[in-house]
């Protein structure tokens, strides 16, 4: 069968106030998708709850993909961790070698290769604790890399991160939509989404609409989106959609 | 002869002396690498809350069963354990902060103990369970710190790996590996496992020092964890040996003085070492990139 990612009439959020409600669809296999929409619309939740990091408060995800690669916003690295470049690029092979297998010679040559296709060959030695926060970011795509998951979750990838790096790692992303990964990548740019992402999911907590790009961005969707992003609401009622 | 004297003499003359040494030395092996990882983790006073946990139990069992190393022991790790299980998983269960699960659990175990050793009505000498009592090491406590040594570095060679990766990034850990919680509360065991394995030579409170100041120590000379194990391990070898024939040589109680030799070794480092303060005092030049 072929590995698909489905929601079904998903709702996910935090102390009962849903930050994703009722979503339904299926992320095709081999598809770049960019999920767009404002801040507090549920995106990085939506990859969250993908990657398993959250259960969901309603419905389901129906993940048929064998492994996945989770990039979230903030992450829980510790940026003064005495580790070099190359060992932290090296973290990215114990999704597939486990935490007790053998690291082999080849192993060794990809996280070279990788950090080296990431644009920091000559950094292999350095801590990390003297890399800026672009150097980081590619750092972390080069783990990604290591990491050879067919599904891939960025959660905003290119915040704080200039031009030339950006374009650096969107060729990345796209060699890896074009070796057939499916891809998720959280974006707030839309002029990156409607060059780059073949497909979009606009959410501001309600789904607003799924499909190609050039369909999901228009500016009645847009406006829809900015509509729906309405202050959290403390007295909110019981949802009565039926399940 | 006269540094062989000064050296090698006190532990050739008396039998209690090597033994010392020798308990002192696999307390290193044991304690040194568990506190760089509590450092690595940022748990650097963690032991010390554990220590405070263990205390209790431990009395407990001296109040059971005597002087016995059985007895003391088995309290110590009931309470210890108890207390650092229940905090591990509490706080991978809830929001509560490991440090603060520690601290409620084991101020829990602190208060019980007071109650119950004061309702007890007995004098014991709590002194030599603060401060242990290195001179005064039989075989059956030899053997188990030795013991204890050795586990602890069979499970951090097998664990390393495992073990660094929760240091460096628990959220990638957990996505990559299921056992993150086996990491996390193994690590936790071992903690407890040296520092009463410790407290029958240091004491329950100075065993944290043959714990931290190495790890401290090891950070300033190095910025790659595997050479940091070995300095810090050194660095606690050299202090239990100074230690010692500081304390033969001045009549000083022998524990302190130990933990006052890592705690120069330090301050020392904390001055003169490739990261330490020496370094921003006395900048060197600046490269071209």
């Amino acid at each position: 069968m072929v590995p698909s990612l489905a929601f079904h009439d998903l709702t996910l959020g935090y102390d009962r106030h849903p930050a994703v409600h009722h979503l339904d669809g299926v992320v095709k296999a081999a598809s770049l998708l960019a999920v767009v929409g404002p801040n507090g619309g549920g995106k990085s939740t939506l990859l969250k709850g993908i990657a398993g990091r959250i259960e969901p408060l309603g419905g389901s995800i129906e993940n048929r993909f064998p492994s996945l690669a989770y990039m979230p916003q903030i992450g829980d690295l510790s940026r003064d961790f005495p580790v070099s470049v190359y060992d932290l690029a090296l973290t990215g092979l114990c999704s597939r070698r486990g935490i007790f297998g053998r690291i082999s010679r080849s192993d060794r040559d990809r996280a070279y290769e990788a950090i080296a296709r990431v644009g920091l060959d000559g950094f292999e030695d350095r801590s990390i604790r003297t890399l800026s926060g672009g150097q980081l970011q590619r750092l972390l795509f080069a783990r990604l890399m290591l990491q050879d998951a067919p599904l891939i979750l960025l959660d905003e990838p290119f915040a704080a991160i200039d031009q030339r790096t950006i374009a650096d790692l969107l060729v990345i992303i796209e060699n890896w939509h074009a070796e057939g990964r499916t891809i998720l990548c959280v974006l707030h740019d839309f002029e990156v989404v409607r060059q780059h992402f073949p497909d979009s999911l606009l959410v501001a907590r309600e789904p607003i609409a799924w499909g190609p790009t050039a369909t999901v961005l228009t500016e009645a969707n847009l406006a829809r989106a900015r509509a729906m992003s309405e202050a959290f609401d403390r007295e909110a009622a019981f949802c009565e959609r039926a399940a | 002869m006269l540094l062989y004297d000064l050296l090698i003499g006190p532990f050739v003359e008396f039998p209690f002396m090597r033994r010392a040494l020798v308990g002192g030395l696999a307390v290193s092996l044991g304690a040194a690498p568990i506190g760089l990882f509590l450092m690595l983790r940022r748990m650097s006073l963690i032991g010390d809350a554990m220590a405070h946990a263990i205390l209790p139990g431990a009395a407990l069992g001296f109040l059971i069963g005597g002087l016995s190393l059985g007895a003391m022991t088995i309290g110590g790790l009931v309470a210890g354990f108890s207390v650092a299980l229940l905090a591990g998983a509490i706080s991978r269960a809830t929001l509560v902060k490991e440090d603060m699960a520690l601290a409620a659990f084991y101020l829990l175990s602190l208060a019980t103990g007071v109650l119950i050793l004061s309702g007890a009505k007995t004098n014991i000498d709590v002194l030599s369970l603060l401060f242990g009592s290195i001179l005064a090491l039989d075989d059956p406590t030899l053997l188990l710190i030795v013991s204890v040594a050795s586990l602890t570095m069979a499970a951090l060679a097998m664990g390393y790996r495992g073990l660094l990766l929760e240091c460096l990034d628990p959220g990638f850990a957990a996505g990559v590996s299921r056992h993150g919680a086996l990491f996390h509360l193994g690590f936790l065991a071992l903690v407890v496992l040296n520092l009463v394995a410790g407290f029958h030579a240091l004491g329950t409170l100075l065993v944290v020092g043959i714990m931290m100041l190495p790890a401290g120590t090891a950070r300033l000379w190095s910025d790659d964890v595997t050479a940091m194990l070995g300095i810090a391990v050194l660095a606690a070898m050299v202090s239990n040996f100074t230690g010692l024939l500081i304390s033969y040589h001045f009549g000083l109680a022998s524990g302190p003085a130990i933990i006052l030799v890592a705690g120069l070794v330090y301050v020392a480092s904390l001055i003169v070492a490739p990261l330490g303060l020496m370094r921003r005092l006395m900048p060197r030049r600046h490269l071209e990139a």
